[in-house]
């Protein structure tokens, strides 16, 4: 929606992460227009249920494709969409509980067939639409409304869950560094294959983690995120393993497959010497 | 006298040829210029298990798979009591000596299938030592046989002439037994080959040609019985530049990536049966409310859950017509013949372009893998149609109009959002009364586009009429003709296109005092719908996993007519 809809009354509240990814997107695709030259109606962004679904809705500038699809299903839908032309630049946009806990069964195929899209996960760690139920990244004991006497699982680690689906391109970042998430969210897009920019995006209303992320120096306590080092040699898959097994959420570019080839491709080359077949050439061996 | 009609079943354990024998005598006959009908059923494994098929062969076109059995071929000794009972009075039982023997019960002969296809150096050839076994029986000419071997494996292969040799010789010992067992059966008329082109195809391989005539060019599915074959075929058929088909992880991976497609230009299809529909049922309906068009096929089986996979039913009727919770009443076409799969998918694609939505077309297990000769449906005189696309510049409303309007390709000027959730002209969520009455009523508005499908009728100055749907068709005209000679007074109806129903059918139903509906369902699904639209319908049930009996259903629906007749039912 470019400009102000009377109609759409959903509003993310004051202080939410999700302000600042949906500024990166944006950020993103404009320099990704610019760069790769193709108008905004070559852009479809693909979404599921949730306070991160609403971003289709809440995009601000020129208005690119939008599908705003049901609960856990944005990677097949948006596997159709790609699949379907190729030539469109697909993004995603999903939150823990759609991608990690209903849509979870959806990621190791993509990961299998490397579909060309770029994901954006606005992770943080509760149900916010449905007022503050337990999700797959809450931590384990969290008192939360579904969750009254503490959560009993033990959280799901999405960049590792990434890295051993095997990913082609795992990026993580924080919802108050715009500038770096755009980057990487650019460079997620520009991949040749399925990339995963995990974002940590807090929830001011249910799960405010602001300060465990950040730390609170005054207080002695150390922040949870930290930069990747510039040592870190993205193309090296078992460095990346490594920075997602370690201690605390590394933010930057965790891995980049050198040598990834996407779906589309791989249909081609697998096909490249069958021959396509019309209804009159099946007919042809069956005449009789 | 000549017997124009025939029917021999093939019964034994999975694995042993069952298959192949029937479509091997179907090809036969058909090139010989017989109409033939193939049936086959079997459990859910890889091999074994109590397996049947059936080659019907008639010198007019076949429309069941028949009743009482001519010949009955049992590979062993299970089969030969679980089938001896179907098989007429003066029919003749040929069974596997090799594997077990009988008494004589004056109407069977045993030969030694697997030692008379080894003697002629080909193991395989067992079917061929039973089709010849039944040539004779029936006086069949021997040339035909020869043709359909030559044709069959003349491959381009070194080994072919072996192949033809062994199979001809396997044919005529099977015939020398025959005729050493002494029992013979009446000659078979000379056929009349149609001066038509023809094709010998089953259900699945018709329905998938008919999307591809159509334009289906995206394909997503997951291997399901009966539904697998459509795969296979889409996998096949659809490669190379602009076309995409794909094995998906799940039914609602595939569904979901179907409506992704076709949002992005592409026609779409998907195929599953019963369980793969229940998962699809949330994405069905999203595509209802975003207005996305393509066609998913649900090849029927018995059911609930996994039910009966390999069996055939008519029991998903009410589920096609909603498979998605909400307000929504799909669009559904139900194909009743093997060359009705192929005109039933043209029809399921022409309709989804034009409505802009989902479409379910319903196929059957009992069609789906039956083989019939059928006219060769001439491609260049279809009518193929294609969604109205949007072309103009940005800042269009999809979502605006009363009824249809034109749809925006992604590319393309025009972009909206296509939102599960109610929505406003652009796409955008909304909660307000006003819009939630304005999509709803646009939503159905569509369905008034459908409208023209077409309907056989017969003596429609009856009061009272029978209308079987889906693969019931068959069984029903066959024992709708019994009953014209017992001169009931009945009209007969029927169409492929169930939802919405041809505007003027309707108003024909609607005139009748009483429609009866044979289905293969325990609730009477489909009676239960014209009932729903005002007209006085009752069905005849048959809920076995098996289709209908032709003189059963007969005798059946004339029970129920002259309990009428007598004035003991109110109609």
């Amino acid at each position: 929606m470019s400009k102000k809809n009377p109609e759409y009354d959903f509003k993310w509240c004051p202080g939410c992460g999700d302000f600042g990814v949906r500024r990166a997107i944006e950020m993103a695709m404009q320099q990704w227009m610019v760069k790769s030259e193709i108008p905004v109606e070559r852009n479809v962004v693909v979404a599921g249920i949730g306070c991160s679904g609403n971003t289709v809705h809440l995009l601000e500038g020129p208005q690119p494709y939008g599908f705003h699809g049901i609960h856990g299903r944005s990677l097949p839908l948006a596997m159709g969409v790609k699949m379907g032309n190729p030539d469109l630049n697909v993004l995603v946009v999903a939150g823990d509980g759609d991608f990690l806990s209903i849509g979870g069964e959806h990621i190791a195929p993509q990961a299998a067939r490397n579909l060309n899209v770029c994901v954006v996960v606005m992770d943080n760690g509760v149900y916010g639409l449905t007022k503050g139920q337990s999700s797959p990244t809450s931590l384990q004991g969290a008192i939360t409304s579904s969750t009254p006497f503490g959560k009993v699982e033990t959280p799901v680690h999405p960049l590792n869950l990434f890295m051993t689906l095997g990913v082609s391109f795992v990026a993580s970042s924080f919802s108050s560094k715009v500038k770096e998430m755009a980057e990487l969210i650019l460079q997620g897009m520009e991949h040749p294959g399925f990339a995963i920019v995990h974002v940590n995006s807090p929830c001011t209303t249910y799960n405010n983690t602001y300060e465990i992320l950040k730390g609170d120096p005054k207080n002695n306590i150390p922040p949870v995120v930290y930069d990747i080092p510039a040592s870190h040699d993205s193309s090296d898959h078992a460095a990346a393993m490594a920075l997602v097994q370690a201690e605390g959420i590394p933010l930057g570019l965790v891995y980049k497959e050198p040598n990834s080839l996407p779906l589309d491709e791989r249909v081609a080359a697998t096909t490249s010497k069958a021959k396509a077949r019309t209804a009159d050439e099946i007919f042809d061996a069956l005449v009789i | 006298m000549k017997r124009e009609d025939f029917i021999i079943r093939f019964a034994g354990e999975g694995g042993q040829g069952m298959v192949t024998s029937a479509d091997g005598l179907a090809q036969a006959a058909s090139m010989a210029g017989f109409h033939v009908q193939t049936f086959s059923t079997f459990p859910s494994q890889i091999l074994g298990g109590p397996t049947w098929t059936q080659t019907r062969i008639s010198t007019t076109p076949v429309r069941s798979s028949g009743d009482a059995i001519d010949v009955l071929v049992c590979f062993n000794r299970e089969a030969y009591d679980n089938h001896k009972g179907e098989v007429r009075d003066d029919g003749v039982i040929i069974y596997n000596s090799g594997d077990f023997e009988l008494e004589s019960d004056g109407k069977s002969f045993g030969m030694p299938f697997e030692e008379l296809a080894k003697s002629t150096g080909n193991a395989r050839a067992e079917n061929m030592v039973v089709i010849g076994a039944f040539a004779h029986l029936v006086n069949m000419p021997q040339e035909y046989l020869d043709a359909f071997v030559t044709t069959r494996f003349s491959r381009g292969r070194t080994g072919d002439d072996e192949i033809i040799r062994s199979n001809i010789e396997a044919m005529n010992l099977g015939r020398t037994q025959a005729a050493a067992s002494g029992f013979s059966l009446a000659e078979m008329a000379e056929p009349q080959k149609p001066d038509y082109p023809q094709i010998l195809i089953k259900g699945n391989e018709a329905l998938s040609a008919g999307a591809l005539a159509a334009g289906i060019n995206f394909y997503v599915g997951y291997p399901i019985s009966p539904a697998t074959p459509i795969l296979i075929a889409m996998e096949r058929s659809l490669v190379g530049k602009d076309q995409f088909a794909y094995q998906a992880s799940s039914e609602i991976e595939a569904i979901n990536a179907i409506i992704g497609g076709s949002y992005a230009g592409k026609k779409t299809m998907t195929a599953t049966s019963g369980p793969g529909l229940s998962l699809m049922s949330e994405a069905i309906g999203m595509a209802w409310m975003t207005e996305v068009p393509f066609v998913v096929v649900n090849v029927q089986r018995g059911g609930p859950a996994t039910g009966l996979p390999t069996k055939t039913e008519q029991s998903d009727f009410q589920v096609a017509l909603h498979p998605a919770h909400g307000d929504s009443a799909l669009p559904v076409i139900a194909a009743g013949t093997v060359e009705e799969c192929f005109y039933a998918a043209v029809a399921a694609v022409n309709w989804a372009e034009r409505y802009q939505g989902p479409v379910i077309l319903l196929s059957e297990m009992m069609l789906a893998e039956r083989a019939q000769n059928i006219p060769r449906p001439e491609t260049n005189k279809l009518k193929i149609e294609k969604r109205d696309v949007y072309k103009g510049e940005e800042g269009y409303l999809r979502y605006e109009a009363k009824g249809i309007s034109p749809m925006p390709l992604p590319g393309s000027p025009g972009s909206y959002i296509a939102n599960a959730s109610e929505h406003d002209p652009y796409g955008d969520t909304t909660h307000l009364p006003e819009r939630h009455v304005h999509m709803m009523e646009r939503r159905f508005s569509k369905l008034k586009l459908l409208e023209d499908g077409e309907f056989e009728s017969r003596n429609t100055d009856a009061s009272i009429a029978v209308m079987p749907w889906g693969g019931s068709k068959g069984p029903t005209d066959e024992a709708y003709d019994i009953l014209v000679e017992h001169n009931q007074k009945v009209a007969w109806y029927y169409t492929m296109f169930l939802h919405p129903l041809p505007a003027k059918l309707l108003e024909e139903l609607l005139q009748k005092d009483l429609v009866l509906v044979p289905e293969l369902n325990f609730q009477g699904q489909f009676s239960g719908y014209l009932r729903s639209l005002g007209i006085k319908a009752e069905s005849i049930t048959q809920y076995t996993g098996l289709p209908f009996n032709v003189s059963d259903l007969a005798q059946r629906l004339e029970e129920r007519l002259g309990a009428i007749t007598k004035g003991m039912v109110k109609a």
